[in-house]
């Protein structure tokens, strides 16, 4: 793949700035993103880590335009570049401002943007065999493949699966092609999605906890799989999950949420071995890990995940907080601010109150 | 899960979040449901229409304005009085006085209202006696005619001058009752056998469920009919009220057995139900505490969508003469009244029972809607 | 250690795990089998085969250990602890539990009222904490329950009860009036422990408790355990599929593959020196929170076999990099090549599979 090494390596694939994304509902409104930010740069693997309810998922469903009712994306912009060679130039497109439905968007989601989603099974239909549902897919964007025009034939698409099975390391692909979703097992039905995923050829993928429900033998199948095909065709990937250690061996910038709120963000290295935040170093102490002292208490953050009609003023986490400053974390809200190796957190322990006030 | 049952934080200072949230907390499921049942206005508006028909059913006589089978031949089709509360501008209910002058050519009585004539009534005047309930003796009637020799048809007259105001609080009795009873009986066939089957599966589950395939093979008009024709012509008319629900529940009840059993099905998967084998519930205890309580509020949905079902069987019934017969009232009788052309052009308000029977079929239609999506609190 | 007499339908190489100790087993299965039918579609139900999911499992459990059970979905540790619990019939085998009276009952053969004064002596703290409460009822009634059906008739007693069990579990006793619904998952998995823990049970059947846990809640609910077992003496059988937490809370640990035990021993021993292929290629497959450590290896390909037709001779053998002839033909029988370390492997001393997790 040569898609790679066209792109300026400075310049983000997908831009998210200041995402607000509002759910207003009976009881009040809930808002799950919350001033967002972070960049997606080509050929990396962005993980966005958090507890439920941080807004990891909406956050996810916003850049695929899929946000469901009543969530409403209220402000921000999430720009992302488009491929040169369609004749609409690098410009930044801003998703937000597209029609949801609209033909733009629909060439962009599933196309340049493409999703692995956490549950295989509910992706596929079960009435239409796999293949079909992929062949499908690239005929409806057959451009991806024959960017000079002309159709292509059902023939043409069935050979690409085949090709894409055999990528994803499915065995006898020309079999399995047939196959509908509920005979494959979980591992190969994972694997057909992310065929189907990489169908179109994307420049971004977006996982969303695509191992969550499958064993930690298959796992490690799937996530070398992936690492494997990033390696090979320069895919720029979002990885959501909760898992701490498959952000470890997957992402090479994380981003940590909190509330709808990104806490921390930076290089891979620098979140798990000089994390700023306390929140990012509260989850990571309280993992039990596979070598440390078994049968001991592990540190926890005290507390319980506030209420979503009921945010805590301030920076959101200083209720839980052991190393909240005086009466500045209740009365201030912290900014995202850069303290050097890419590395950024809103803590009012690394920023001054009074810039922010 | 809706917002309003998202797990609460840590109680904070006394704020009216947190009050409300208290509320919640302790907020059983039957109050959940009706928090949410009271977000649907045309279902509230239909419940307390029905609340409305119920206070009829509780007492007729009293609503009505005169015996229900006082006939004269000499006021028949007399058409709709009106009642009026104003006269001028104080309070002074009266009806229109009806005129009649026979028609030359056709030798019929021809009815109209002469406005210019008040006929005076008032509310809570004495009529003829009844027993308030089966018990009470009372003359006391909501409204009738301050001259006791005047007769007044509010609602018109039938063939035989029986005043139809009167003969519909009576048949409204009737149809509302057998619809509640019959439903009742199919719930608890239902239940009962539904719950056998779901619960202990087996052959035993089999054989009730070919049985309910049987049931539903059947078409049940002509079933009905040859059941209702098999009563024998000498039962009162309280006797064949009762062979008529039961004939309907006896047919009616397969749908909900199978709603029941499909609970059950779930239900033994459930981990708190797991919970309360493993805590030492005797098999009674788990299905009555801890099983019913769970889709009784899906059942009492299902049971009000299936009385207007009840109510439109017996009103057919009756009216193709095969169901409630006269001297008792029903709608559907009170509809055979309205069953040739002739009728119908010259009196056309011999049709009011039917709105009646299309309004109550309605108000159940959109309370059991109402409740079908109230029932299950804790869900999206 | 002292491998008791072996079950009579087993092979005479097997067996039988239990612990050094001195300590009579709280719980001895003995060649434990589910089999589930596999019926054709058709009106009778013809049986054509059946779907092995737990099949010839034998271990102590002994009074206040905590004994992991862990494996990937479909490896019959969920089934195993079910029949414990005998919410499901085993197919065969015993059950053997030491009541309080030092008596013991084989609950295997036991009929469902014969079990139900048994009950409150084994409990269990269920995975998802919203399925396990019952939502139409308090948390008073909820964890008060087993208290009533064992007899606390008197409604103030069960209030003082049910009082002490949530402040127990961290929660207020005021708590008690309120649904399950005003609660998180963490505060209702607690619930679900007090209810657990209402009858004084002798053992309580842990099925992954924390996996629908959030990482900063699933470490709560750990410590909880912890400090209840230590205050309380409690026996636990933990299931689980997640290592690092099995590892965390077991003092022993049993890894399950295709229905049967492979690997048995103290958790210090088996996450360090693994006698079992399958053992150390799941180890190796836990993603560790640490980006500087190297991404092992996939050493393990293709998929499980289905416990409805497994593979001849070792179950293991079709992904195994160290599979010999000798594993293809021949079932391997659990054995007890170190005192206290059993394995189900033929070739268990050869290997070197020592892992990465020491420390």
């Amino acid at each position: 793949m040569t898609a790679m090494v066209k792109q300026i390596a400075t310049e983000p694939l997908l831009s998210v700035r200041d995402l607000h994304v509002d759910f207003g509902l009976d009881e009040g409104l809930v808002r799950a993103v919350d001033g967002v930010s972070f960049d997606v740069m080509p050929g990396r693997v962005l993980g966005i880590v958090g507890e439920s309810g941080c807004g990891k998922s909406v956050t996810m469903r916003a850049i695929l335009q899929l946000v469901d009712e009543p969530g409403r994306i209220t402000r921000g912009e999430i720009v992302y570049r488009r491929d040169a060679g369609d004749g609409l130039g690098s410009a930044g497109v801003d998703l937000t401002k597209l029609p949801r439905h609209g033909a733009a968007m629909r060439a962009i989601r599933g196309a340049e943007i493409a999703l692995i989603p956490q549950e295989p099974m509910a992706a596929f239909s079960p009435v239409h065999t796999v293949g079909a549902q992929i062949v499908e897919a690239i005929r409806l964007h057959h451009r991806q493949w024959r960017p000079e025009g002309g159709g292509l034939s059902v023939n043409d698409a069935r050979d690409i699966v085949v090709d894409l099975f055999r990528d994803v390391g499915i065995s006898m692909p020309e079999q399995r092609v047939d196959a509908y979703s509920w005979q494959l097992s979980g591992g190969l039905r994972q694997r057909a999605m992310i065929a189907m995923a990489l169908s179109c050829k994307p420049r971004l993928l977006v996982a969303d906890e695509p191992t969550t429900a499958i064993d930690v033998t298959t796992q490690a199948q799937v996530l070398a799989l992936l690492r494997e095909l990033q390696r090979k065709h320069g895919t720029a990937i979002i990885f959501i999950t909760h898992d701490l250690g498959v952000i470890a061996q997957m992402a090479n910038d994380v981003v940590v949420m909190y509330l709808g709120r990104v806490v921390e963000q930076g290089p891979v290295d620098g979140i798990f071995h000089a994390a700023k935040h306390p929140y990012t170093r509260a989850l990571l102490r309280s993992i039990p890990s596979i070598s440390g002292a078994t049968r001991v208490a592990l540190p926890t953050i005290s507390g319980t995940l506030p209420h979503p009609f009921n945010r805590p003023g301030g920076c959101p986490y200083h209720p839980r907080c052991d190393e909240k400053i005086g009466t500045v974390c209740a009365s201030h809200v912290p900014h995202l601010t850069q303290l050097g190796n890419g590395q950024a957190a809103s803590c009012f322990l690394h920023q001054d109150a009074s810039e922010t006030a | 899960m809706t917002a309003v049952l998202q797990p609460g934080a840590t109680p904070g200072p006394d704020t009216h979040a947190a009050a409300v949230e208290d509320r919640v907390s302790v907020a059983s499921n039957w109050t959940l449901v009706w928090w949410r049942f009271r977000k649907h206005k045309l279902a509230m508006i239909s419940l307390g229409l029905l609340l409305a028909l119920y206070t009829l059913v509780l007492c007729p006589d009293f609503f009505s304005t005169q015996h229900p089978e006082t006939t004269e031949a000499r006021q028949a089709f007399i058409p709709v009085q009106g009642l009026h509360i104003f006269d001028g501008w104080s309070i002074d209910p009266w009806v229109p006085a009806i005129v009649g002058k026979r028609n030359a050519e056709t030798l019929r009585m021809e009815w109209r209202t002469d406005a210019e004539k008040k006929v005076r009534v008032g509310f809570f005047m004495p009529g003829p006696a009844y027993k308030f309930l089966g018990l009470i003796p009372s003359t006391l009637h909501l409204i009738g005619p301050r001259d006791a020799s005047q007769r007044i048809f509010l609602l018109g007259s039938d063939r035989l001058g029986r005043d139809q105001w009167s003969r519909i609080m009576h048949g409204t009795q009737t149809s509302m009752t057998i619809g509640l009873v019959a439903v009742t009986l199919s719930v608890i066939l239902g239940i009962v056998l539904g719950g056998i089957s779901g619960y202990f599966g087996g052959w035993i589950d089999q054989f009730i469920q070919r049985l309910i395939e049987l049931l539903q093979s059947v078409p049940t008009i002509p079933v009905w009919l040859a059941l209702s024709a098999a009563l024998p012509r000498d039962w009162t008319p309280i006797q064949v009220f009762f062979a008529i629900t039961v004939i309907l529940s006896l047919i009616g009840w397969t749908t909900l057995a199978r709603e029941v059993r499909g609970h059950f099905l779930a239900l033994r998967e459930e981990d708190f139900v797991l919970a309360a084998e493993l805590a030492g519930c005797s098999r009674a205890r788990i299905i009555m505490r801890h099983m019913v309580p769970t889709f009784l509020s899906h059942i009492i949905a299902t049971s009000s969508l299936a009385i207007p079902a009840m109510i439109i069987n017996e009103t057919s019934l009756s009216f193709l003469g095969l169901g409630i017969r006269p001297p008792a009232i029903s709608w559907g009788v009170l509809l055979q009244e309205a069953q040739n052309i002739q009728t119908l052009a010259l009196a056309p308000w011999l049709l009011i029972p039917g709105l009646l029977v299309i309004v109550a079929v309605l108000a159940f239609n959109l309370v059991g809607d109402g409740l079908r999506d109230a029932s299950d609190p804790y869900s999206k | 250690m002292t491998a008791t007499a072996a079950p009579t339908t087993a092979a005479n190489t097997t067996a039988t795990p239990t612990m050094a100790t001195s300590a009579k087993p709280l719980l001895s299965v003995r060649g434990l089998q589910k089999f589930f039918p596999i019926t054709d579609g058709g009106f009778f139900r013809k049986t054509i085969g059946q779907v092995r999911a737990v099949d010839d499992v034998s271990f102590d459990v002994v009074e206040g250990e905590t004994l992991g059970l862990v494996g990937e979905s479909g490896c019959g540790k969920t089934t195993t602890s079910r029949c414990i619990l005998r919410a499901m019939e085993p197919t065969a085998g015993r059950i053997e539990f030491r009541r309080k009276d030092d008596t013991i009952v084989d609950l295997a053969t036991l009929t469902r009222e014969q079990l139900r004064p048994l009950r409150a002596e084994i409990q269990m703290i269920f995975q998802d904490p919203f399925g396990s409460l019952n939502p139409r009822m308090t948390l008073f009634d909820n964890v008060g329950e087993p208290l009533l059906v064992n007899g606390m008739k008197n409604r103030a007693e069960r209030m003082d009860r049910v009082a002490e069990l949530l402040k127990l579990v961290g929660l207020r006793a005021e708590f008690m009036h309120r649904f399950p619904h005003a609660f998180s998952g963490g505060q209702r998995q607690r619930i679900g422990i007090a209810r657990a823990l209402s009858t004084n049970p002798r053992l309580v059947v842990a099925d992954e408790p924390v996996s629908a846990l959030d990482v900063s809640v699933q470490a709560q609910v750990l410590n909880l355990l912890l400090e209840l077992q230590q205050r309380l003496g409690l026996t636990f059988l933990f299931v689980a599929h997640d290592l690092s937490v099995v590892r965390h809370l077991s003092d022993r640990v049993a890894v399950m593959y295709v229905g049967q035990i492979v690997e048995l021993a103290v958790t210090h021993t088996l996450f360090t020196r693994p006698l079992h292929p399958y053992t150390a290629a799941l180890m190796r497959a836990v993603p560790v929170p640490d980006p500087r450590v190297a991404i092992g290896e996939v050493t393990l390909k293709g998929e499980v076999p289905s416990p409805a037709n497994p593979p001849k001779g070792c179950y293991f053998h079709p992904r195994c990099a160290f599979a010999q002839d000798r594993c293809r033909q021949e079932a391997p029988a659990l054995r007890e090549p170190v005192p206290g370390h059993f394995v189900r492997c033929h070739f268990a001393e050869q290997l070197d599979l020592a892992t990465q997790a020491a420390g």
